[in-house]
């Protein structure tokens, strides 16, 4: 069984949101709702600042809070070990979308929680996530960590990586590297 | 997150009772989920989400398109769109476009329209016509015009007798880009730019901000090279996106660029950093430049442009360390003060001095392969007056200087102009002085509008022509130069929904009423193409079927080590003192010249991109709106702390001629000097027909009453505005 993953080199990422939108057309994603988002924060007085874009989804976490929060195993993992949500079986509590520490998830205006599905409808094609291929940056990379030659597992071997909210125990298979420092002036 | 932890507790509460109660419910829905599913075709076509022009393939399925991604087969988008080009669903099926054309029945300008067909609308713009060019000459009818459906347009006109077209894209953006590396190095440095990003070492952005720029491929190399450890070098106003990448931001004062190239050029030159045997071999005017650089000092530079002098000194080092790989990035919209030419020279001269012009992680050259022009008719056009759309601008390029347009239709200097044709071109958004704009209109005979969306300047028409989007029309092949040379075609994913045409339609039809059916000789515009394949020895099928073709035996990027190579100058070398701006009274190299700084309690206005839209095009479209609905005000935080200003409150600009702005929201920030106020361009739209886009955000060109005129090219320096600030009551 794979492990799928996405590593998110932040150095590359330049704010195109092109991501947001492609996620929004592939998936249908309804007005005002984003599967996925790019925060920008900035530190530091002018001129010396500092600035990180960081692309933020579904972190497909091995150890999900929002599985264990579901009444109705609706959200479950998926034989590929992504984290997955049964529409039909959902039955729009939203225990997942306050369960979930990333704020991953929305209620569609349909009734049922919706959330980054890693595109399991383009992988199946053996295609790459839409936000993945599209990414003007290549800031997104995804692929089997069980692969050993795969980019991802590459890039996770070479580089140090970081999660978000590790203390929260969740085990996210969404993976930030920096691979050097940039700074203002 | 909107539900709070009571609400939670509530619903926890209701679904344990509905859980039980819906499990039969859910079976049914199962059953029914069976629906044959229709097969998507995809057909490629080319992008007009902005003028990179990607190659797209869109998906459609049931007549209806329902995504579109880019074409690997095409550089400028390799696979890849930007999330303007994802959001051309939104174009297509905003319920706002044009839908049938539209006559004006109140005064000029009011906006008061009644639907027409097709025959009334061009009927009464050919009624008109006549009777200009009987009374004034053809030459009166004058056409401002962006994008593909210039082609048609320009070729009526000309065809009718007039020879007065602009385009925005000239004097109010690259021209003098163009102008400046035309003089020096014979040619243009090319749109999409020539740039070998993915290979540079070290890339200088003075100005330009790539991201929150988003023309594809160049975005997708500035990565690529930042993912490969190029040092970069942003030279802004403001901490943009790509300073947040960058080693050196060096937040310069506004308007004194040309003090930091020439200060460059200086220590490049002093401590002998420069790429002697390229400029040996390829350069004239060397030692003219080492004697006018060398009162450009670092420790001056310092004084005019806010940069320390010790970082003047080691980021010339950082480049002359590099070269030949350094990209100095020429930039796009240039037209910033009144010596646009000038600023871009030292641009192009620091790029030879570097030896990075036809080198690796420069600028590469244009590919070996021409096409002989295949013309829309074999017809000659008719004699004219002298054209009037270059002024008196010894250097203005072929596309026209859209302010000659105004002057002239204000002035009747040297002759009237009665009529404007507007295609493609926002004319409020685009150009500065609205006050100008409006007053010229005022005088014109016949204004008509050619568009897909009811535009403010659409608004001003006496007649609404409604153009069809990019996805459900042919244009003209787009010969692409990328490293290596391609074709790629425009061609309808689906039909023109509502009552709208393609632009060569539009220009045929009025054509025929004009008696100009000579000139139109094919039925439909892929008849045309299918011709114009064959001249060229493409299979059109083939074309049609991948979007794309490509030519790789016609890239050749570099100069080759010690290649005797000659380029397109009088001289066959690169000009670095250029001889033919001396012959017209302009300095051969540039001069520092000082421009006017905002008094206290005054900021500089400055604007610029955002990602999600393409200038005033996109403000109203559903799904780019979304993301960007309005635009900010970019204050210092230092500055909005004095005037008790807080991130998100409304203010209102007025200028230095007292024109205020539409209330917009402060973006309070260190990203930005002091001593400027930053918008992104095209918001603030007066357009009642535009719902989403109406009053929202602040319209920049609204506050550029003022502009300075470069001499040399007719450029217009849009960047000489102040405001102040004032919170709104």
């Amino acid at each position: 069984m794979p492990r799928y993953v996405m590593v998110i080199d932040v150095e590359r990422c330049i704010g195109c949101m092109a991501c947001v939108i492609t996620c929004k057309k592939e998936n249908d994603v309804p007005a005002e709702h984003y599967r996925t988002r790019v925060v920008e924060e900035v530190r530091g007085e002018f001129p010396h600042l500092r600035m990180e874009l960081r692309s933020e989804l579904c972190n497909h976490c091995e150890n999900a809070p929002c599985i264990d929060a579901c009444p109705t195993r609706a959200s479950y993992r998926a034989k590929d070990g992504t984290v997955q949500i049964d529409k039909i079986k959902c039955i729009g509590c939203k225990a997942c979308i306050l369960a979930c520490p990333y704020d991953a998830r929305y209620s569609h205006p349909k009734g049922y929680a919706d959330k980054c599905t890693f595109c399991e409808h383009r992988i199946k094609e053996g295609k790459k996530p839409a936000c993945v291929e599209t990414c003007l940056g290549k800031s997104r990379i995804f692929g089997d960590l069980d692969e050993p030659n795969s980019e991802v597992a590459e890039l996770l071997k070479k580089y140090d990586a970081s999660v978000r909210l590790e203390f929260a125990g969740t085990k996210p298979r969404v993976f930030y590297i920096k691979k050097k420092f940039a700074g203002g002036m | 997150m909107s539900i709070t932890r009571r609400d939670f507790l509530k619903i926890g509460a209701v679904t344990a009772g509905a859980l039980a109660a819906s499990a039969p419910a859910i079976k049914s829905v199962m059953a029914l989920g069976k629906k044959p599913v229709s097969l998507p075709q995809y057909i490629p076509t080319t992008c007009e989400m902005c003028f990179w022009r990607c190659g797209v393939i869109a998906k459609v399925v049931d007549g209806k398109v329902v995504k579109l991604d880019g074409n690997p087969l095409h550089p400028n988008s390799r696979g890849k769109l930007c999330a303007r080009g994802h959001g051309g669903i939104g174009l297509l099926y905003d319920p706002d476009r044009l839908k049938t054309p539209l006559i004006n029945t109140g005064a000029r300008g009011e906006a008061k329209f009644k639907k027409a067909s097709w025959d009334e609308a061009l009927g009464y713009v050919a009624d008109k016509m006549q009777k200009i060019k009987e009374k004034y000459g053809a030459e009166s009818i004058a056409l401002l015009t962006h994008g593909t459906i210039s082609t048609y347009f320009m070729h009526l006109l000309q065809a009718y007798g007039s020879p007065n077209f602009a385009m925005p894209s000239f004097a109010l953006c690259r021209g003098a880009r163009g102008v400046a590396f035309e003089v020096t190095f014979g040619e243009d440095v090319g749109n999409p730019e020539r740039l070998d990003l993915q290979n540079s070492k070290a890339i200088v952005l003075i100005g330009s901000h790539l991201g929150e720029n988003a023309h594809n491929s160049q975005c997708q190399e500035f990565a690529e090279a930042i993912g490969k450890g190029a040092t970069l070098i942003v030279v802004d106003p403001r901490f943009s996106t790509a300073a947040g990448k960058a080693k050196y931001w060096l937040p310069i004062k506004p308007a004194t660029d040309l003090a930091l190239l020439l200060a460059w050029c200086n220590v490049i030159i002093n401590e002998g950093l420069y790429d002697k045997d390229y400029v040996a071999r390829y350069t004239t005017g060397f030692n003219e430049v080492v004697q006018a650089v060398k009162e450009y000092t670092p420790d001056w530079a310092e004084k005019e442009t806010d940069i320390p002098a010790s970082i003047i000194v080691e980021t010339a080092r950082v480049l002359g360390k590099n070269k030949p790989s350094v990209l100095i990035h020429p930039g796009r919209h240039t037209s910033w003060y009144g010596d646009n030419v000038q600023r871009q020279r030292a641009v192009a001269i620091l790029t030879a001095l570097l030896g990075a012009y036809g080198r690796p992680g420069g600028i590469y050259l244009n590919p070996k392969k021409k096409f002989e022009p295949v013309f829309l008719s074999e017809e000659d056009y008719p004699d004219h007056k002298p054209a009037l759309n270059k002024g008196n601008y010894p250097f203005a390029g072929e596309e026209g200087v859209t302010h000659a347009i105004v002057k002239a239709t204000l002035t009747e200097e040297p002759y009237p102009i009665k009529a404007w044709f507007t295609t493609g071109t926002n004319i409020m958004k685009a150009m500065p002085n609205q006050r100008d704009t409006l007053k010229a209109v005022q005088k014109l005979d016949l204004l008509v509008a050619v568009d897909m969306m009811p535009y403010d300047g659409v608004m001003l028409a006496d007649v609404v022509l409604p153009e069809c989007t990019y996805l459900e029309r042919h244009d003209d092949f787009f010969v692409v130069k990328e490293r290596a040379l391609g074709i790629s075609i425009r061609q309808p994913v689906v039909q023109p929904m509502y009552d709208t045409k393609p632009g060569w339609w539009i220009a045929k039809e009025l054509g025929k009423r004009l008696g100009l059916e000579r000139y139109f000789s094919w039925n439909t515009f892929e008849e045309f193409l299918k011709h114009k394949a064959e001249v060229w020895g493409i299979d059109y099928s083939e074309l049609a079927k991948n979007g794309y073709i490509n030519f790789p035996e016609s890239e050749k990027p570099y100069i080759q080590p010690g290649e005797d190579f000659k380029f397109k100058t009088p001289s066959g070398k690169i000009e670095l003192y250029s001889k033919e701006l001396k012959e017209h009274g302009f300095d051969p190299v540039p001069k520092y010249t000082k421009h006017e700084q905002p008094p206290e309690g005054w900021f500089r206005l400055i604007y610029g991109r955002a990602p999600v839209h393409t200038f005033s095009r996109t403000t109203n479209n559903p799904s780019l709106w979304e993301l960007m609905e309005e635009n900010v005000a970019w204050i210092n935080a230092k500055v909005a702390k004095r005037k008790g200003l807080k991130n998100g409150d409304y203010i209102v600009l007025v200028n230095q001629d007292g024109v205020k702005s539409n209330k917009v929201r402060a973006k309070v920030t260190e990203r930005i000097r002091p001593d400027c106020i930053y918008m992104v361009h095209g918001f603030g739209s007066t357009s009642k027909m535009l719902r989403k886009a109406y009053l929202r955000g602040a319209d920049d060109q609204q506050l550029i009453t003022r502009y300075a005129i470069d001499p040399i090219s007719g450029t217009v320096g849009m960047r000489v505005n102040f405001v102040k600030v004032t919170k709104e009551v």
